[in-house]
């Protein structure tokens, strides 16, 4: 696992130097030998709009003290480097107008190993490792999953003890379906018997 | 009664927002120029903040989850609340609200202690708790304390 350090570095600049903006960056990018990767990265701030931004993708390998300009945009116009370790291989992806300046990196190689974390890392791999995201969102899913499961296992013990209680009494009449059957004439003889005990055995009425 | 109902809705609601500030605003550790965790590494530099998605090991993700969990949690417990405050019977206590409630604690608890444990590999020496970490340790006891209130309460009329 012989890792070759370097690093990828994203320069922005403005016009107003005073205002404060934010550059969000993938801080650690996994790719595969062979593959290619996006190295991304958007700015955002609260005031500024305009188009005219100036940044560029500068690279540093490990114990190097010079850093090379791979990728620079000015002035509207994207300019890629044509003699670095990354000729031929670079690509512009992104849209200064929707404040995307990200680039792409194709056919990757182990030399391409990015180290020691400044901006943006790259590590190539020959298999990519867990992604972010993965274990927050299978830890939260058992969770939720659990809580759904024992609220459908309470309605369902309910209401299987509900059809428990109900099997029971089909034995016997119930009191108030001996009344209706009294009162459309169907008693003669008929010996009624007190309320059936949910549980027990009870005699239904016998008709004579 | 109605006092005391708005105190008790205000103090789960008071935990509740605190959950949100500590989940959402990425503040657990701060150095100098740096401020991280659990969503977004910023440090500040000349031409501005540069931020990069926190480190994407397993206990950071795990502490994600388990503050997600709570801030879900908290809110099914003031919802269920509100259901039980015109469902239950007289007499009958909040034993499903406050048992929500105090699970959440729990996750709010666990998420912090997981995250002091973790932190001296994560955090270099020179660099203090934020106040997005403070806010998780002070929930715990608002909603623990919630949870309870709920437990014991007894409806009337």
């Amino acid at each position: 696992d012989s890792v070759v350090k370097a690093i990828f570095k994203v320069i922005l600049n403005q016009k107003h130097q005073s205002q404060a903006i934010m550059i969000y960056t993938g801080w650690e990018r996994h790719a595969l030998v062979g593959g290619d990767v996006r190295l991304s990265c958007s700015f955002f701030s609260w005031r500024w709009t305009s188009e005219e931004v100036t940044f560029s993708w500068t690279y540093r390998p490990d114990g190097a003290r010079d850093s090379i300009s791979i990728f620079h945009y000015t002035g509207g116009v994207a300019y890629v480097d044509n003699k670095g370790p990354f000729r031929d291989r670079l690509e512009f992806v992104g849209n200064p107008g929707r404040r995307d300046g990200s680039i792409l990196i194709k056919n990757l190689d182990y030399n391409d190993n990015v180290g020691r974390p400044s901006s943006v890392r790259l590590l190539v791999f020959e298999k990519v490792p867990i992604q972010a995201g993965v274990i927050t969102g299978a830890i939260i899913g058992v969770v939720l999953g659990l809580l759904v499961l024992i609220v459908v296992i309470y309605y369902l013990m309910r209401f299987l003890v509900a059809r428990r209680v109900f099997s029971l009494s089909v034995r016997s009449v119930p009191g108030p379906w001996l009344a209706a059957l009294c009162q459309a004439g169907l008693c003669q003889g008929l010996e009624l018997r007190p309320e059936p005990i949910p549980g027990t055995d009870t005699c239904v009425a016998k008709l004579a | 009664m109605l006092l005391l109902l708005l105190g008790i809705i205000l103090l789960h609601v008071a935990g509740l927002v605190l959950l949100f500030v500590s989940t959402i605003v990425s503040v657990w550790t701060t150095g100098e120029t740096t401020t991280s965790d659990l969503w977004l590494n910023c440090t500040a530099a000349i031409d501005g903040y540069h931020c990069n998605p926190a480190t994407s090991g397993e206990w950071i993700q795990a502490v994600q989850a388990v503050m997600i969990l709570s801030i879900i949690f908290s809110c099914l417990s003031l919802f269920l609340f509100f259901c039980q405050l015109f469902t239950l019977q007289k007499g009958g206590r909040f034993f499903l609200t406050g048992t929500f409630q105090i699970l959440a604690s729990l996750f709010v608890m666990s998420g912090a202690i997981i995250y002091t444990v973790m932190s001296p590999q994560w955090v270099p020496g020179s660099d203090n708790f934020g106040y997005s970490y403070i806010l998780a340790w002070v929930a715990f006891p608002l909603a623990l304390i919630s949870g309870l209130i709920y437990v014991i309460l007894r409806k009337r009329e």
